[in-house]
């Protein structure tokens, strides 16, 4: 292993002196750090709590009660399964089923291998295309939970075409 | 000639990425025509969608344009013969769709090119500011206050009386602030006011801040939202670079910074108080009011908050008139709304209309009805805050307190239609489910309240609902509407109220008989193979996630009810008919 961890708390600290250690700006402080380490590691939690000169405990508080923060690692692929009104309303509950059959895991859950992590949200503003999945930055809509299962498969088959 | 994709995100989700891609890669120097982009047109049920453009003029739209069409769009405008497209071109009756729209708020959505302000400046963009710069401040409110606008985030009040509350509070320091937050699950027009028309949005937030006095104004808005991001980040550097944002604006003395903060996933925090507690980086929880934000906002000074889409019609009123605005609309309500309509309609998107028109205009005029054949049951408007309005009453017009009338709300403006095939009970509990987990748990009504409630109702589903149960909710309804420390608690029953207002009867068929009338609540299904009818082709059993289906080829299959997930699957792909749910 490298020197990557130096570098990633190098990118944080850049990040701190760019929002000027603010605690106004705690929120576009985690999110910065979390698109570093992709989750908010513990001591990172901390760190950020003494460079900002807020308590750890109101730096958690902030990090847990919005649901864009992540205390764990996820997946490559982070699934973001819409499960808002008009999803509703057109059967994301089938597509949920689906989903989670046939990956084995549930909302929140990583997959045994770390490619795929599952998480319900509330409306992507696709609403007219419902229902609507979103794959790191990939939106798919119209689905049916046929065309579901075959997204994931085109994303295994090309991790394994990578490998 | 111009060749312009919609790039909105629904059209990039449709494939609208690939079809630029592959015009691009088609063309070569020699080409005289110019390949652009658009935002959103708000007609998401025909995308991706291209327009030809010869000068002004709109040649051709053409509609689910996919990449393998390019080639042919290519040689269409390279031997200027656009009528070989016509296989491409957008039906008479998807026409209608736009035709019967009167577009202010969303007037160059779809139109110009969202990342270039001189495509903005091109439609008078910008020229209201000009001449706000030369009025008073009281001016710019009396003007506001005759075009009658009210908030479009939700309640409707009065515009101008929020200006000039914040404009008479005392102190130097003041903040506009505009709510880009767009929590209602299935509402996107102020995504697509972003992503289509930023410069609008900023140009609305500049006169604001000149109204009440401002030299600040932050734009909060949605993470889920990323490309609107881009768009606003973008505008915002264009209008610094041309003098519109900063020190001393257009030479007028005037001077004010726009910046933007990105939402972090929290429904709550569309609530004004609660938002104002994000922008400080702190947890979104609301304040009690009063003191109002007029008084003491963002770092406790004045401040005044807008939603997006009022922001989107501010200009238009100045260059068009206070009067103009009003002479649309009803008594009580005046100008336009945009709608954003989706569910079970054949055409969903975007309409904005003049307030006054009917629903069933809407639902059945412009969004050309329902789906496959079905009947319409209800339509949810103003989302977790609002209710569902049943079919009988679609003859209600659009106003606020006709809307309130019915038990919900005008809202922000989406409008979920549900077919025949949509379980009211099951509706109900979407909502509190959802209200329960945005919950911010500062007060208890709202904490708790939500929580027993969404546990009556899930019982109700699962078919262990109990004789007294929906009077236990009316009550627990009326203590959260009166005990809630927000918007979000004080609303939340909304939903469970009008559910049980029009569908009791369907709240009575789950908790006696057990049985789902629309048959949508899993518990209460079972699908069930007919033995006549099956003819043991096997496609179901494959299908199957879970391998609850069995059966030797071309013997009748059996499914086994303790495995079956009720996913439907095999439903869908039975070529015979011979599945049914129970
Ligand atoms: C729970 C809750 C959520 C809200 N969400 C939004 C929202 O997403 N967007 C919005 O503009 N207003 C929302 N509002 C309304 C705002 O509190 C506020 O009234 C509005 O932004 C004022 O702008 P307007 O006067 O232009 O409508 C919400 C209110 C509550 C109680
Ligand atoms: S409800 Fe799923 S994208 Fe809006």
């Amino acid at each position: 292993m490298c020197d990557c961890k130096d570098e990633k708390i190098r990118a944080l600290d850049e990040v701190l002196d760019s929002y000027g250690h603010d605690s106004g700006n705690l929120i576009g402080i985690l999110q910065k750090t979390q698109d570093i380490y992709g989750y908010l590691p513990a001591d990172i939690i901390y760190y950020v709590a003494q460079q900002t000169g807020i308590s750890p405990a109101k730096v958690l508080g902030v990090a847990t009660f919005y649901t864009q923060f992540r205390l764990e690692p996820v997946g490559k692929y982070l699934i973001m399964l819409c499960k808002g009104t008009a999803c509703h309303v057109n059967g994301s509950d089938r597509i949920e089923a689906a989903v989670t059959a046939e990956l084995g895991i549930q909302n929140g859950e990583t997959t045994k291998d770390g490619l795929f992590t599952l998480k319900n949200v509330a409306c992507l503003g696709c609403c007219s295309l419902s229902p609507v999945m979103m794959i790191n930055e990939e939106t798919f809509g119209s689905l049916t939970p046929d065309k579901a299962i075959s997204i994931l498969n085109d994303f295994r088959k090309r991790e394994e075409e990578t490998a | 000639m111009r060749v312009i994709v919609g790039q909105g995100s629904c059209g990039i989700a449709a494939g609208a990425g690939k079809v630029y891609n592959a015009l691009e890669k088609l063309m070569n120097d020699q080409d005289s025509f110019k390949l652009g982009i658009t935002g959103c047109i708000g007609m998401c049920f025909l995308e991706p969608i291209v327009d030809i453009y010869e000068g002004e003029d709109l040649k051709a739209r053409l509609v689910h344009v996919s990449e393998n069409d390019a080639d042919a769009i290519v040689n269409a405008v390279r031997n200027n013969d656009i009528a070989s497209l016509s296989g491409l071109f957008i039906k008479d009756e998807d026409k209608s769709f736009l035709d019967q729209q009167t577009r202010i708020a969303l007037r160059n959505c779809g139109i110009i090119d969202p990342t270039d302000i001189n495509s903005y400046k091109a439609r008078d963009g910008y020229k209201a500011l000009e001449k706000v710069l030369k009025m008073t401040p009281e001016e710019v409110i009396e003007e506001v206050k005759t075009s009658g606008i009210g908030g479009r985030g939700g309640a409707g009040f009065p515009t101008w009386f929020k200006w000039n509350a914040a404009r008479s509070s005392k102190g130097e320091e003041k903040y506009l602030i505009c709510n880009a937050d767009e929590g209602d699950p299935g509402a996107f027009m102020d995504r697509a006011v972003i992503e289509s028309d930023p410069h609008n949005l900023i140009e609305g937030m500049l006169i604001g801040a000149y109204a009440i006095g401002a030299k600040e104004a932050i734009v909060y808005v949605r993470a889920e939202y990323p490309l609107a991001i881009i768009r606003l980040d973008n505008a915002i550097k264009q209008a610094k670079e041309a003098g519109l944002i900063g020190e001393n604006i257009l030479g007028s003395g005037f001077s004010c910074n726009i910046r933007y903060m990105a939402g972090a996933g929290a429904f709550v925090c569309g609530e004004e108080t609660a938002l104002i507690e994000s922008l400080e980086g702190k947890r979104g929880m609301p304040r009690l009011k009063p003191p109002f934000p007029a008084v003491a906002g963002y770092k406790m000074k004045p401040s005044n908050i807008n939603n997006v889409e009022t922001f989107a019609n501010i200009a238009w009123i100045i260059n068009n008139g206070g009067e103009a605005f009003a002479a649309m609309g009803t008594e009580g309500s005046k100008g336009t709304k945009v709608f954003a309509v989706t569910g079970k309609v054949v055409r969903g998107g975007l309409v904005e209309i003049p307030m006054g028109q009917t629903l069933r205009h809407v639902i059945f005029d412009i969004a050309g009805g329902i789906r496959d054949g079905k009947q319409i049951k209800a339509v949810q408007m103003g989302g977790p805050s609002g209710g569902c309005i049943p079919e009988r009453l679609l003859d209600t017009v659009i106003d606020y307190k006709a809307l309130s009338a019915t038990g919900a709300i005008m809202g922000s403006g989406g409008m979920v239609v549900m077919d025949e095939n949509t379980c009211m009970v099951g509706m109900a509990k979407f909502f509190l489910d959802f209200t329960s987990k945005e919950s911010c748990g500062k007060c208890v009504h709202c904490r708790i309240g939500t929580r027993r409630m969404l546990e009556i109702l899930t019982n109700i589903v699962e078919g262990k609902g109990k004789e007294g149960d929906i009077e236990l909710l009316e009550e627990l309804c009326l203590s959260i509407k009166d005990g809630a420390l927000c918007g979000l608690g004080q609303t939340a029953p909304n939903p469970v109220l009008t559910t049980i207002k029009y569908f009791r009867d369907e709240y009575e068929a789950h908790i006696k008989e057990h049985k789902c009338p629309s048959k949508e609540c899993r518990d209460l299904l079972s699908y069930v193979i007919n033995p006549d009818k099956c003819k043991g082709c096997t496609l179901c059993a494959r299908k199957c996630p879970v391998q609850a289906i069995s059966g030797e080829t071309k013997q009748p299959h059996t499914i086994d009810q303790s495995k079956c997930i009720r996913c439907g699957q095999c439903i869908q792909g039975c070529k015979f008919d011979a599945i049914s749910i129970e």
